[in-house]
C-alpha cells in the first residue's frame, strides 16, 4: 500500500468533518445540560445527572472513533456481511435476552447504562449494502439485485419493528433509498414513493371519491398530451390504477394502524379536532418552546418551557426545543446549517472515492444523518409526524451517539484511503 | 457512471431544499408568529400580585383613626388537593364535614374551577393563622395568602370613613386595575380617596414547572414591580370632638356637622345612629351588615349627614333675611305683623304665639313665620323685576349661591344635591304663569319642596359666619403629610355668594346674637364666648317636627360653625341646641361647664323610650 509508510492513524483523515463532529457533540452536550439543568447538581460532569452521563458517552465515543481509525480499513470490507449478521442476531436476541425497561424490549442493560442494538444495525446494514452493491458484477437496475438490496434494508426494519416494536429505529432504514437512487435505482421508484406520500396525505384529507375522479381526469389529460401508442396508454393506465389502488390502500392501512399512530398522523395533518392536552400536547408544547425563543433566544439556561418539563422528552427526541428556546432563530438555523454542512460534505467526500464500496457507504452515512435531521426537527416544528428518533449528536443517549460516531468514523477511515480500491 | 454521479446534484438539492423549508418555518414560528411566546408566558409564568399597604387615616391632630391588621386567606387549588385527611383538616379549621364539602364544591364550580385558585376560608385572624400554619404543610393544595384588613381603634366616624369591599364583576370590568376579590373603598373617604389610599399593586413573575411548582423568580426579578404603599390621609376631623358628638347624639336620630368657617374643614360629621366601623370588617361582616340593615327605624347604615334631605325650616329664614336686605325690600327696622300666622293668607303659614309686630332681629329671635312670609312675598313681588318669574329666578340663584339645591362639592362620598324648586317644576305643578309668591309662600320659611342636607346646613352657617364666602367643606387636610397636594387645591379657593355686602350679614348676625343673649337660646350661653345661633323647627309632614339648631362661635373670627338636626325632637332649643352648645364649648374650651346639660343629652333617648317630658321646658 502506498500510504503504509506513514504510520499515523490520523494520516489523511478529513479534519473538517472531525471538527464539525466535535462541534456538534459539544453543542449537544451543552444543550442536554440546559434541558435537564438541576440547580442542586449544577456541575456539568456530575454523573448522577444526564449531562454527566452524556460526558461519559462522549468520552467513550471518542475512544471508539480512535479505535475505528486504528483498525485496518480492509477489516470493514472483509467483515461487512459478518458484522451485519452479528448485529442481526443481536437484534433478534434482544427481545428475549434483554431486560424489559418501561415496556420497551430493545435494550441490553448494564447497571445504570443501557445499549440499544438496533442503533448499531444502521452501520451494519450500511456496510452490508455497500459490500453487496460494490460487487463489480452487480447492476442495480437488475430487479433481482434491487430486491436483494431491499432485503438487506428490509430485514432489519422488520426485525426492529416487529420484534422490538421500535417504529422510529425501524423507519430510519428507509433512508438507504437515497443510496440506492445514487447507485442507479430508477427514478420511477422515487417518484412512485413521492406519489405514495402525496396520495397518502390526500387520501386522508379529501374524500376518496373525489380523488378517484381527479386521478381519472389527470389520466385523460395525459392521454391527450402524449403520443397515443400502446405503450404510453398502457403506462398511463397502470399509473392511474396504481394511484387508485394507493388511495384505497391508504384508507385500509390507516384503519389498521394503532390508535396512537393514527393520532400522530391526525396531529400532523390537522385532521379532525386535536386535543392540545392529549394527543396534540407534545407537538404543541414543542412549538411553544421553539416559538417562544424568538429571534435571538432567551439565553443559555434561561429556557422555561424545556427546563420545567412542559416539553416531554426534552433531552432526547425533543432536544431541538431547547436549542430553539434558548438560542432562538439564530441558534436553530446555525444547528440546521451545521448539520447540513456535515451531510453535504459527506456527499462530496463520497463522490471523491475511487472505491465504490467507500462511496456507497458514505452515501449511506449522509442519508441516515439526513433522515434523522429531517424527521427529528420536522416533528418539533410540526412538519413531520412524531416518530421517536434522535437528533444526531444532540439527543441524550449513548447508543445513538456511538452509532452515529461509528457510522461517521468508519467512513472517515475509508476516506483516508480514498485512493485505493477496496473490495 | 458519469450519468449516475450527476444524481448527487439532485440529492444535494433535496438536502438544501429541506434545510431552507425548515429555516423558513422556524422564522415563521419564532420571529413572525407571536402566539407561541404568549402561550409560553401563560404556561411557565405565575404572576404573583404584591398587595400594597393601604394608607392609614388620621385625625387633624394626628390621632390614628384607621390602620391595617394582617389577616390570612386560606387558599385552595382543588386539582392539587390529594390524599386529604378530611377529618383532620376539618378539625384544624373548626368546621364540619358538610361545611367542608360545601366549600370544596364552591371552589370547583364556576366561576372557580379545579385549575383555578380561590379563597377557601376568608380572613383568618393572626391567631387562627398561627395554629394553622404549623400543620398546613400536610394538606396539599392549600396555602395561606396574607391580606390586610382595616381596623378602627376609635370606633368613630363610620359613615365618613366608609368601608372596604371586594371587587366584583362590575368593578373589574370597569377598571382593569382590580381583579376579582381585590379590596377597594366602597363608601366614605375610602371611596373618594381610593386611588390615594390603595397605593399601587406590585407584580412578581415566578416561573413554574409543568406541575405548577414554583421555580424561582423570572430573570432574577428584573421585570418585577414593587408594591407602592398607599399614602396616609390626615383628615380635618377632631377625633375627640367627633367622639364626644357621637356620644351626645346617641339614641337620637339625626345629624350634626361642624365646620371651621375659616378653612372649610369639617371638624365633626356625625350621623346618628351610627355603628362601630369594625363591624364591617372581617368574616362577620356579612352577618353584621344584614343585622344593621334590619334596623329599619334607626337605619344606621344611612349616612344622614350627606344623604338625607330635610326641609331647612327656620334656618332658611336667615337666608330669607339676607336676600330681603340685599334686594333692598327689607331693613333691620322693617316690622311685619303676625296673627299666629301670616295674615294675608288667613293665618297660613301658621306661627306660634309671640309679640307682634316685630322688627328683623326680633323676628330672627322668635323665628316668626309670618315675618319671613312677608319678606318672601316682597322679594318675589319686587317691582324692579316687573315679573314674578324673573324675581323668583333671582331669588333661587341667590339661594343656590349658598350651596342650597346644589352639591357643595366636598370630598365626602355620595353627596345629595338637595332641592330648591325650579320655575320649570312649579310650571309643571301649577301650570305656566298660574303661580305667584303666595302660591309658594312656605318657601320663605324653608318648607314646601325645599330640602337640604345637614352638610349644606352647616356650610350655610359658615357662609353667614364668614359674611359672604365659604371654602368648599372638606374632610381631608393632608395627603401623605402634604397639605399642598394638588388634590386639595380646590379646597383653598374662596367661593363668594351673590350677597357680598358685609353690612347685610351684620344685621342678620346681630339677630342671631340676640337669640343667645335673650332669645330662644338664652338658656344655652357659654361663659366668656359670645356666639350666634338660630333655633328652629323644621315641619315634618310625616310626624313630629325636627329639632334644628345652627350656630357659630365666637362672633368675631368664628372658629366653628355647627348645623344640627334631630328628627322628631320638637323645638330646636330642646335637643339640637344643647348638643350644639356642648360641642362648641368642647371644641373652643376643651372642657364642659354645664355637666347637667351634658348628662341630660347623654341620657336622652328619643328612639327607644319615646319622648321625655323636658321638651316642653324651653321654647
Amino acid at each position: 500500500m502506498r500510504q503504509s509508510t506513514n504510520n499515523s492513524i490520523f494520516y489523511n483523515v478529513d479534519w473538517i468533518t472531525i471538527l464539525i463532529y466535535v462541534l456538534l457533540v459539544i453543542m449537544g452536550w451543552m444543550n442536554i445540560y440546559a434541558a435537564v439543568y438541576n440547580e442542586e447538581h449544577y456541575i456539568i460532569t456530575d454523573i448522577s445527572q444526564k449531562y454527566g452521563k452524556q460526558m461519559i458517552w462522549i468520552a467513550t465515543a471518542f475512544l471508539i472513533a480512535l479505535i475505528i481509525l486504528i483498525i485496518d480499513e480492509s477489516f470493514y470490507t472483509a467483515f461487512a456481511y459478518f458484522i451485519f449478521g452479528f448485529f442481526l442476531v443481536l437484534n433478534l436476541a434482544v427481545p428475549f435476552l434483554g431486560r424489559e425497561v418501561k415496556g420497551s424490549r430493545s435494550w441490553f442493560r448494564f447497571g445504570d447504562f443501557g445499549i440499544q442494538p438496533a442503533e448499531f444495525m444502521k452501520f451494519a446494514a450500511n456496510l452490508a449494502l455497500a459490500k453487496f452493491l460494490s460487487n463489480q458484477h452487480i447492476k442495480i437496475s437488475d430487479y433481482r439485485n434491487t430486491i436483494i438490496s431491499l432485503i438487506i434494508i428490509g430485514v432489519p426494519m422488520v426485525v426492529i419493528k416487529v420484534l422490538q416494536d421500535e417504529t422510529g429505529l425501524a423507519i430510519v432504514f428507509v433512508a438507504f433509498i437515497i443510496t440506492l437512487y445514487r447507485e442507479g435505482l430508477s427514478i420511477n421508484y422515487l417518484l412512485l414513493g413521492f406519489l405514495a406520500v402525496i396520495l397518502f396525505v390526500m387520501a386522508l384529507l379529501v374524500n376518496n371519491m373525489y380523488l378517484f375522479a381527479i386521478i381519472g381526469a389527470l389520466c385523460v389529460i395525459a392521454v391527450l398530451f402524449v403520443k397515443r401508442n400502446a405503450k404510453n396508454l398502457f403506462i398511463i393506465a397502470m399509473v392511474g390504477m396504481i394511484a387508485c389502488g394507493m388511495v384505497k390502500g391508504t384508507s385500509t392501512v390507516y384503519e389498521h394502524m394503532e390508535p396512537h399512530q393514527k393520532v400522530r398522523i391526525d396531529v400532523l395533518l390537522g385532521r379532525g379536532t386535536v386535543d392540545l392536552k392529549k394527543e396534540g400536547y407534545n407537538v404543541n408544547q414543542a412549538k411553544i418552546a421553539i416559538g417562544s425563543g424568538g429571534f435571538a433566544g432567551k439565553g443559555y439556561l434561561q429556557g422555561t418551557q424545556t427546563k420545567y418539563d412542559f416539553v416531554p422528552e426534552q433531552d432526547t427526541d425533543f432536544i431541538f426545543c431547547t436549542v430553539g428556546e434558548e438560542w432562538g432563530f439564530l441558534g436553530s438555523s446555525v444547528v440546521i446549517i451545521l448539520q447540513l454542512v456535515l451531510i453535504i460534505r459527506l456527499v462530496f467526500m463520497a463522490e471523491r472515492q475511487r472505491s465504490p464500496f467507500s462511496r456507497i457507504y458514505g452515501y449511506g452515512v449522509a442519508s441516515v444523518f439526513f433522515f434523522h435531521l429531517t424527521i427529528n426537527i420536522g416533528m418539533t416544528i410540526g412538519l413531520a409526524p412524531v416518530i421517536g428518533i434522535p437528533l444526531p449528536f444532540f439527543s441524550y443517549g449513548g447508543s445513538s451517539l456511538w452509532s452515529f460516531t461509528i457510522l461517521l468514523f468508519i467512513f472517515l477511515k475509508l476516506d483516508s484511503h480514498r485512493l485505493q480500491i477496496l473490495r | 457512471m458519469n450519468q449516475l454521479s450527476d444524481r448527487k446534484y439532485f440529492i444535494i438539492g433535496i438536502f438544501i431544499l429541506i434545510g431552507l423549508i425548515y429555516i423558513a418555518r422556524l422564522f415563521y414560528i419564532q420571529v413572525i408568529d407571536d402566539t407561541y411566546k404568549l402561550d409560553a408566558r401563560n404556561q411557565a409564568f405565575r404572576y404573583k400580585t404584591e398587595y400594597p399597604i393601604r394608607g392609614y387615616i388620621y385625625d387633624r391632630k394626628g390621632k390614628l383613626l384607621v390602620y391595617n391588621e394582617a389577616a390570612y386567606d386560606l387558599m385552595v387549588l382543588p386539582k392539587d388537593v390529594k390524599d386529604l385527611d378530611t377529618a383532620d383538616f376539618c378539625d384544624l379549621l373548626g368546621i364540619t364535614k358538610e361545611q367542608f364539602l360545601k366549600k370544596m364544591k364552591k371552589a370547583v364550580q364556576a366561576p372557580n374551577s379545579p385549575r383555578r385558585e380561590s379563597i377557601f376560608e376568608k380572613q383568618l385572624s393572626p391567631r387562627e393563622y398561627a395554629s394553622l400554619q404549623e400543620r398546613l404543610y400536610r394538606f396539599k393544595g392549600f396555602w395561606v395568602q396574607s391580606r390586610t384588613l382595616r381596623k378602627y381603634p376609635k370606633k368613630i366616624a363610620a359613615h365618613m370613613l366608609g368601608y372596604i369591599g371586594e371587587a366584583d364583576k362590575n368593578i373589574t370590568e370597569k377598571d382593569p386595575y382590580y381583579k376579582d376579590g381585590d379590596y377597594l373603598g366602597i363608601s366614605g373617604i375610602e371611596k373618594t380617596y381610593e386611588k390615594v389610599l390603595r397605593g399601587k399593586k406590585g407584580m412578581r413573575i415566578m416561573m413554574v414547572d409543568v406541575h405548577n411548582r414554583e421555580k424561582g423568580s423570572y430573570m432574577n426579578g428584573i421585570y418585577d414591580t414593587m408594591a407602592i404603599s398607599g399614602k396616609p390621609l390626615t383628615t380635618t376631623i377632631d377625633a375627640d370632638l367627633q367622639e364626644y358628638g357621637e356620644k351626645l347624639m346617641q339614641n337620637k336620630i339625626g345629624s350634626l356637622v361642624a365646620i371651621d368657617p375659616q378653612t372649610g374643614e369639617i371638624l365633626a360629621i356625625i350621623t346618628s345612629p351610627t355603628y362601630d366601623p369594625n363591624l364591617l370588617v372581617g368574616r362577620a361582616r356579612n352577618k353584621n351588615f344584614s343585622m344593621l340593615l334590619k334596623d329599619t327605624i334607626g337605619n344606621p347604615l344611612f349616612n344622614r349627614s350627606t344623604m338625607a334631605s330635610y326641609p331647612p325650616g327656620s334656618t332658611f329664614k336667615l337666608v330669607m333675611a339676607l336676600i330681603g336686605l340685599h334686594e333692598g325690600v327689607l331693613t333691620a327696622d322693617t316690622r311685619y305683623p303676625c296673627a299666629r300666622g301670616y295674615p294675608p293668607l288667613g293665618g297660613r303659614p301658621k306661627c306660634h304665639p309671640h309679640a307682634s309686630p316685630m322688627d328683623l332681629h326680633g323676628a330672627i329671635g322668635t323665628s316668626c313665620n309670618s315675618y319671613f312670609s312677608y319678606v318672601f312675598k316682597s322679594v318675589i313681588d319686587d317691582k324692579k323685576y316687573h315679573d314674578t318669574y324673573k324675581a323668583y329666578q333671582n331669588w333661587r340663584d341667590i339661594a343656590m349661591s349658598f350651596c342650597l339645591g346644589t352639591k357643595t362639592g366636598s370630598d365626602l362620598a355620595n353627596e345629595l344635591r338637595g332641592n330648591v324648586p325650579s320655575i320649570k317644576y312649579y310650571d309643571k305643578v301649577f301650570g305656566k304663569g298660574s303661580w305667584k309668591a303666595s302660591t309658594v309662600i312656605s318657601l320663605g320659611i324653608g318648607q314646601a319642596e325645599m330640602g337640604i342636607t345637614p352638610l349644606q346646613n352647616a356650610n350655610l352657617v359658615s357662609i353667614i359666619a364668614n359674611k359672604g364666602y365659604y371654602y368648599t367643606p372638606h374632610i381631608v387636610k393632608a395627603i401623605g403629610g402634604n397639605e399642598n397636594d394638588t388634590l386639595l387645591d380646590r379646597f383653598k379657593v374662596k367661593h363668594y355668594t351673590k350677597i357680598t355686602d358685609t353690612a347685610v350679614y351684620n344685621d342678620v348676625i346681630r339677630g342671631m346674637a340676640k337669640a343667645v343673649e335673650g332669645g330662644t337660646a338664652a338658656g344655652l350661653k357659654i361663659e366668656g364666648i359670645p356666639y350666634c345661633a338660630k333655633t328652629g323647627t323644621a315641619q315634618n309632614p310625616h310626624g313630629k317636627d325636627h329639632s334644628v339648631f345652627v350656630c357659630f362661635a365666637p362672633i368675631d373670627k368664628p372658629k366653628i360653625a355647627i348645623g344640627i338636626l334631630i328628627e322628631n325632637a320638637g323645638f330646636g332649643s330642646t335637643w339640637a341646641g344643647p348638643i350644639a352648645r356642648l360641642m362648641m364649648e368642647k371644641y373652643l374650651k376643651g372642657e364642659i361647664t354645664r355637666p347637667d346639660l351634658e348628662k341630660r343629652m347623654l341620657e336622652g333617648d328619643l328612639i327607644h323610650k319615646g319622648k321625655t317630658t323636658e321638651e316642653k321646658t324651653t321654647h
